[in-house]
């Protein structure tokens, strides 16, 4: 019975974010962060962003990739499969009662206003969820992921680098992270 | 006709790397190329739509092409068959994932991608801003062209985010509602 109302509450949290997710996939995983892990608990802040990251570098939609990885966490196969229910059953009923007057709804000036204002709004949703995880970045201390976040950024507001290009690269410079810190480990013991 | 529409989205499903925008590219060539389902015109009414509803780029256009050239079914099958790959994909990656993330190795290869995540969402919503107040990206953007309306409704926006615990949500579409509600008083919905 318990996990009945989780599934009920991954559906139920997955279709509204879903049908509020203007603007893209670092919309969504701003909403997901603010659901699941402020929220709900169900997420570490961590493991947040490791999906975000993993669901960036995978094809398909990112919303759609990250139902199902958190699906899964949360209930497994069958979580994964309710929360892509969860997530594709809005945009399939908007588009399809839109697609029967798409003209009269792409030319509305009222739709069109209240498009562009939203924007403001969104931006300061991400903004509020950048804000904290930039903490947690510099909370570590480390110089080496404060350089990279700052490095990250330019790269890919300024130079428009693909996010894909950018996590793999970052990949990389883990797994040098991780060859050279257990050499340093090793020639400490020894 | 449903297998054409079904194997068409199948591949923008499996090819789109990256979110919405990586996906555009490969409908116009799956549907206005490859299949000639839509012409160019109609191709790009659908972007537009796609791009002012909710939800995932990709799910929104093959809900829209579905029902467009075969009704419900359609829209059912295109859906399905963009997120098959997405599916099976980042379940098989969700299941290593979870297996072996406690691995302290895996931790610190991890831990190197964070930093690059924080930039993306980061960049993302600078993007989204600029755009907002702006009506263009940073660098064509010029202090007349500021829409008051927006910073204002941007500075409550992220004051309240804040301050209080408020749903990101409401927030949007708060925004939204606001937003438009002054352009209509001002006279300036266009």
């Amino acid at each position: 019975m318990k996990n009945r109302g989780k599934l009920w509450m991954l559906f139920k949290s997955m279709f509204i974010l879903s049908a509020c997710a203007f603007g893209g996939g670092f919309v969504v995983v701003s909403l997901m962060k603010k659901k699941f892990v402020e929220e709900l608990g169900w997420l570490e802040e961590d493991e947040m962003m490791d999906i975000t990251a993993i669901t960036q570098s995978t094809p398909g939609p990112i919303l759609v990739n990250a139902s199902v990885v958190i699906g899964y966490r949360v209930a497994g196969i069958v979580g994964a499969l309710v929360a892509v229910c969860g997530t594709i059953l809005p945009p399939m009923v908007i588009i399809s009662i839109i697609s029967l007057f798409y003209e009269k709804f792409r030319t509305n000036p009222y739709i069109a206003t209240a498009l562009q204002v939203m924007r403001a709004g969104v931006a300061a949703v991400i903004l509020d969820v950048v804000l904290n995880l930039a903490a947690g970045v510099c909370k570590t201390k480390r110089v080496l992921y404060i350089g990279m976040m700052a490095v990250a950024f330019v790269c890919a507001y300024l130079f428009d680098i693909s996010a894909m290009v950018i996590i793999f690269v970052c990949l990389g410079i883990g797994i040098l992270d991780l060859v050279f810190s257990s050499k340093a480990r090793k020639g400490a013991a020894g | 006709m449903l297998w054409v529409l079904f194997w068409a989205f199948l591949q923008v499903g499996l090819f789109s790397v990256g979110g919405g925008y990586a996906a555009i590219p490969l409908i116009q060539e799956q549907v206005v190329e490859n299949y000639e389902i839509m012409t160019m015109e109609e191709f790009s009414d659908l972007i537009t739509v796609a791009e002012m509803t909710p939800g995932p780029i990709a799910i929104n256009s093959a809900t829209f092409v579905g029902m467009r050239v075969a009704g419900p079914w359609g829209a059912l099958v295109c859906t399905i068959g963009c997120i098959i790959p997405s599916i099976l994909i980042s379940l098989l990656l969700a299941h290593f994932y979870y297996k072996y993330r406690n691995i302290s190795g895996v931790q610190t290869v991890l831990a190197a991608m964070r930093p690059a995540v924080v930039a993306l969402i980061g960049s993302a919503g600078l993007s989204i801003l600029m755009l907002g107040i702006f009506h263009t990206d940073l660098f064509s953007a010029s202090l007349e062209d500021m829409r008051y309306v927006e910073v204002g409704i941007f500075a409550v926006a992220l004051f309240v985010l804040r301050k209080y615990k408020v749903n990101a949500i409401y927030i949007i579409l708060g925004s939204g509602v606001v937003g438009t509600a002054i352009y209509a008083i001002m006279g300036m919905v266009a």
